[in-house]
This record gives structure tokens, C-alpha cells and sequence, in this order.
């Protein structure tokens, strides 16, 4: 099952990050897995976090925040594993737009966040490819 | 030793050129009044008839035209003679989406030659010149302004155009160019990319330059003497009323002669309309005395400046005016382009987006550059940086579409444009044009 990423505008300044992370942390919102593109004028920062509604939310007052559906996939932790992920979505020609990796606090196993242009079509061959997914119960 | 290209008007008695306005003007005003309903009407509304204007001193009680009004009568409106007559047209960078296309007889483009002729005999042209006109050719009334000035003074003319550098620091060398029209800026970065090729200020043949068409100051003026080894001169003008040559300097640099038998000049308060004193500071108005194809009467240019009377060294006896102090509304000049930031709103507003931006212009080695930020909507968010980045890009494109220059547009997160009193800055010029 698809989990939910915030995708947060913000304005490549000084503090301009730490400003966001601070209203996360006033909200009492838990960070999972982080990542930011970042371009001269700007970044994106993508956040997985334990409450992505109360975060959005929070988030709104000071910038823009969508929600993006991202598929989070276990990871073992032995050399090839990735490159057995990217093999199940290139076969089926399924475009990955950019990913970032993190470890959950369960049982630290690796994990890998993809953005993908066809959500379901990624989740049913991942499953086929018996690589297990996360759902927004295991955030 | 001052060199003039029709002596007896350009040191004519202050009696005799009155004498010669006073008579154009009667003329014009019925002309005008007769042929351009447009204009008519504006006066029929003032209650102004021909016969109420007996000299130039009736001037003020003319109807005065504003951009707004070319915009209205684009684009036949104005035109003063049966189109037959009309040899040529010129236009200026489009303001709010319309341009001004002016219209010019064979006689108003020999009367516009004639001005920038003075102009160039001004500043020692002779028809043992080279003449190089580094303005661009086409609409753009620069090129074609110089060119035929340059002609009339039998200068050898090289019609560059602008741009390619290279190219125009070959033709100066092996042709040995004397004289040099361009804008300032680009005279700033020629002298930047001589001094780069390795060329010293004496290396060139150049003894002046006519610069104009944008703002400059009085350090840029040295800077470019100093780099190009010649003395610099400003130039002004508009299409609206011809081009440049409307006023010239002299070799005493200290503001420029106004071909008074042309164009009539008044100073008046931006706020209420009133012509104001010799020597007060500011709008600066103009009446064409006998264009033919586009004659404006009381066209209001929005350049703020200060005309003077003062006898001046050169024995030319044309009222002299400064270099415009800024502008009563809020055009800002970027490039040699006219660009107003209702265009840029217009931009935005067309593409889906708010109209809080901010304009940025600078000057950075001597060109202009123009940044827009504007502000993102959670709609056209995306998560994707190629995203948010083609955003940026087509929002340049659509304003060089309408501006005719490039800007660079940065999109911003919601409330990141600055505010004062709640009210947005729009423009911020770093560029310390006036000072």
C-alpha cells in the first residue's frame, strides 16, 4: 500500500529549513525519512512522518505542502538488493521520478522510498517480485 | 571651436526662433484640429478652438496626450495625413501589450535626420568620420535615427546594428571608426571586451560617442571615456515624437539643446497639470511644431527633468535640458527596453498566477539585468523539481514574448515577496541611475 509523503515549498535562504522542521517539532510530529532537491532559488523538502495530516496542517500556515503518494520498500541489507528493486520497475517501464532511503525504528531494517509515475502498477509487480511494501500502519 | 550643421537656426536669436514656433504652431494646431479626429475631440472637450492658439504661449491650453491615449487611438488614431503620404513607421517596446507605432512623411524623416545630423556635428562629425551606429536597426528608432544623421553629415556609416562584439571591434579596428552611437551600456561593454582582447583606450581610432536611449550617469559617462578614449555624449529622444535627436549635447556636456524649431518644450507638475517656471524640476512636455505623419501636440514623456536657459559656451541658443531624474510614473528603462510592471502583472495574471511579484533590476558589468520573483500557489506546487523549474521557464518565455527582453523568474513559496505596510514592493532598482 502507497504511504503518504509531504512535499514542502521552500525558499533556499538561511534558516528557511529549520524554520519548518521547528513547526514539526512544535506539533510533536515524529520524522521518518527525509529528503530535499534543491535548485539555486528554492528546495523541495520530502518528508515521511508519523502524522501526515496533523503535519500538513501545521505545515499550510507557512508554506506549501501537498501530499504525495510514494511506495516505501524493504530493503535486505546485502549487495544487489536495490538494484533488485529498480530491475522490477524497469521491466515494467515504470519511471522513477526520485527516491531516498532510511531505516525504520521497528526492527531497523533498510527501507527505500520511491516516487514512481504509476503507483499501482509498481506496488503489484513489487509484490509479484515478493518484496514487501509499507503501509502508512508501519510509519 | 564649435561646429554646427545649420548654423543659423542652431545660434538663432532667442526672437527669431519664438517667431519661428510662434508660426508653426498656428499651423500645426489647425492641421491637427482639422485632420486627426482623435485630437479634435480632445479639444472640442476643453473647449480649445485653432483660433485660441495665437503663439506658443496658448500652448498650455492645449489638451495634453498620454501613452494611455496612443494606446486608445493605436493605430491609425493619430495619424495626421492620409497614410499615402507616410513613408516609414517606427515603434517602441510594447507597453501593456500594445506598442506605439509612430508614422513618418519624407519630410519627417528628413527633419529626424537632420536633428541627429546636429547631433553628430555637435560632437565634431565631419564627412571625414566613420561613423559606427551600434544602435539596433529595424523598429527601434536608434539605428535608423543615427544612420540617416550620419548620412546627411557624409560621415562613412558602418550600419552594425547591435550586438555580435566581436564583429564590432573588427570594423572599428580595420575601419577605423571615429565616431561611435550606441546605448551606454553597450558602450561600457565594448570598452570592457577591448580591454580584455588586449587592446589599450589609444589602440582605437574613436574621438566620441553618442549614447542614449537609457539612463546613465555622470561615473558611467567617465568610465567610458576613460575606456574607450573618447568624450561621451548623451542623446535623447522618443519615438512618439520622432526619435533620438529631440536634444543633443554639446562638447560642454552639461545637458542638451533642444532642436526648439522642431519641438516645443514645457515643464509641468506631474500631479496637477500646471506648467511650471524655467527651471523647476519636473515633467518634461512635448509639442511637435510640424511632424506630419504622427504630430502630437502637449505629449506628456513622463521624464522628470529641469529645463535651462542659460547662455551656453557652444553659442547654440536652444533651451537646454538635463538628463532625465526619473520618471512620473513608474516605466522602468531595462536594456534600452520601455518596461512597465503592469506588463509583467499582466504576464502573471494570463498564466494562473497571484500578482505578488517583485521586480529586481540591477546592473551587473554594465548590463542591466531583471529578476522577477513571484509567488507559488499550493495549485501549481509540485514535488517534482523539473516541475516547478518548466514553470520558471515558461513564465520567462511569456515575458520575453511581451517585454522583448528576458528576464529570470523565480518562484517563491506564498508571502515570500516583502511587504511594506502590508502593500508589496513591486520594483526594487539597485541600479542608483539618478543621483
Amino acid at each position: 500500500m502507497a504511504i503518504k509523503q509531504l512535499s514542502v515549498f521552500v525558499e533556499n535562504k538561511p534558516a528557511a529549513l529549520n524554520k519548518i522542521v521547528k513547526i514539526l517539532a512544535d506539533t510533536g510530529v515524529n520524522l521518518r525519512a527525509m529528503s530535499i532537491a534543491d535548485t539555486k532559488d528554492f528546495g523541495i523538502l520530502r518528508v515521511i512522518v508519523d502524522d501526515a495530516d496533523k503535519a500538513k496542517e501545521a505545515l499550510s500556515e507557512e508554506t506549501i505542502v501537498s501530499v504525495t503518494e510514494v511506495v516505501a520498500v524493504e530493503m535486505s541489507d546485502e549487495a544487489g538488493s536495490l538494484s533488485k528493486i529498480l530491475d522490477v520497475l524497469g521491466t515494467e517501464n515504470i519511471n522513477l521520478e526520485y527516491m531516498y532511503a532510511f531505516t525504520a525504528h521497528k526492527d531497523f531494517g533498510a527501507y527505500v522510498v520511491l516516487r514512481v509515475d504509476d503507483i499501482a502498477l509498481a506496488e503489484k509487480c513489487l509484490k509479484n517480485a515478493f518484496l514487501k511494501t509499507l503501509s502508512e500502519i508501519d510509519i | 571651436m564649435a561646429n554646427y550643421y545649420q548654423p543659423e537656426i542652431e545660434t538663432a536669436s532667442r526672437e527669431k526662433i519664438l517667431e519661428i514656433q510662434n508660426e508653426k504652431i498656428v499651423k500645426q494646431v489647425k492641421h491637427v484640429y482639422e485632420n486627426v479626429e482623435y485630437y479634435r475631440n480632445l479639444m472640442d472637450e476643453k473647449g480649445v478652438k485653432p483660433e485660441d492658439i495665437k503663439s506658443v504661449d496658448d500652448i498650455k491650453k492645449l489638451p495634453f496626450l498620454t501613452k494611455a491615449d496612443l494606446r486608445d487611438a493605436y493605430p491609425y488614431g493619430l495619424l495626421g495625413t492620409d497614410i499615402k503620404n507616410c513613408v516609414r513607421i517606427q515603434s517602441t517596446s510594447g507597453t501593456t501589450g500594445k506598442r506605439v507605432v509612430a508614422f513618418y512623411t519624407q519630410n519627417d524623416i528628413d527633419i529626424w535626420e537632420e536633428c541627429c545630423a546636429r547631433a553628430i556635428v555637435a560632437v565634431g562629425g565631419t564627412n571625414e568620420d566613420v561613423c559606427q551606429v551600434c544602435y539596433g536597426y529595424g523598429l527601434f528608432t536608434g539605428g535608423p535615427g543615427l544612420n540617416g544623421g550620419s548620412h546627411k553629415v557624409g560621415c562613412l556609416t558602418l550600419p552594425m546594428s547591435s550586438g555580435n562584439t566581436d564583429r564590432q571591434i573588427q570594423f572599428m579596428m580595420d575601419l577605423g571608426s571615429t565616431i561611435i552611437c550606441c546605448t551606454p551600456s553597450y558602450a561600457a561593454y565594448i570598452g570592457e571586451t577591448l580591454a580584455e582582447k588586449g587592446y589599450k583606450p589609444e589602440d582605437n581610432k574613436l574621438k566620441a560617442g553618442i549614447f542614449g536611449a537609457e539612463p546613465w550617469t555622470e561615473e558611467m559617462r567617465r568610465g567610458i571615456e576613460k575606456s574607450l578614449g573618447i568624450k561621451a555624449y548623451d542623446i535623447y529622444g522618443l519615438t512618439e515624437t520622432s526619435g533620438p535627436g529631440v536634444s543633443f549635447e554639446c562638447e560642454e556636456q552639461t545637458g542638451m539643446h533642444i532642436n526648439e524649431d522642431h519641438f516645443y518644450a514645457e515643464i509641468i507638475d506631474p500631479e496637477t497639470g500646471e506648467v511650471l517656471p524655467e527651471g523647476s524640476k519636473g515633467e518634461l512636455v512635448f509639442t511637435s511644431l510640424d511632424k506630419e505623419g504622427f504630430p502630437l501636440l502637449r505629449y506628456r514623456t513622463r521624464d522628470i527633468c529641469v529645463l535651462s536657459r542659460e547662455k551656453c559656451s557652444c553659442g547654440r541658443t536652444h533651451v537646454k535640458m538635463s538628463k532625465p531624474m526619473g520618471r512620473s510614473d513608474d516605466m522602468l528603462i531595462i536594456r534600452g527596453v520601455n518596461v512597465f510592471p503592469s506588463q509583467i502583472e499582466t504576464v502573471l495574471l494570463n498564466e494562473g498566477y497571484t500578482p505578488n511579484y517583485q521586480i529586481i533590476v540591477d546592473r551587473v558589468n554594465n548590463s542591466d539585468t531583471l529578476d522577477v520573483n513571484v509567488e507559488l500557489t499550493p495549485e501549481q506546487f509540485s514535488d517534482k523539481v523539473g516541475d516547478i523549474e518548466a514553470r520558471e521557464r515558461a513564465l520567462e518565455g511569456a515575458m520575453r514574448t511581451m517585454l522583448g527582453i528576458g528576464p529570470k523568474v523565480h518562484l517563491l513559496p506564498p508571502k515570500s515577496v516583502v511587504r511594506s505596510e502590508g502593500k508589496a514592493v513591486r520594483v526594487i532598482d539597485n541600479r542608483k541611475l539618478h543621483d
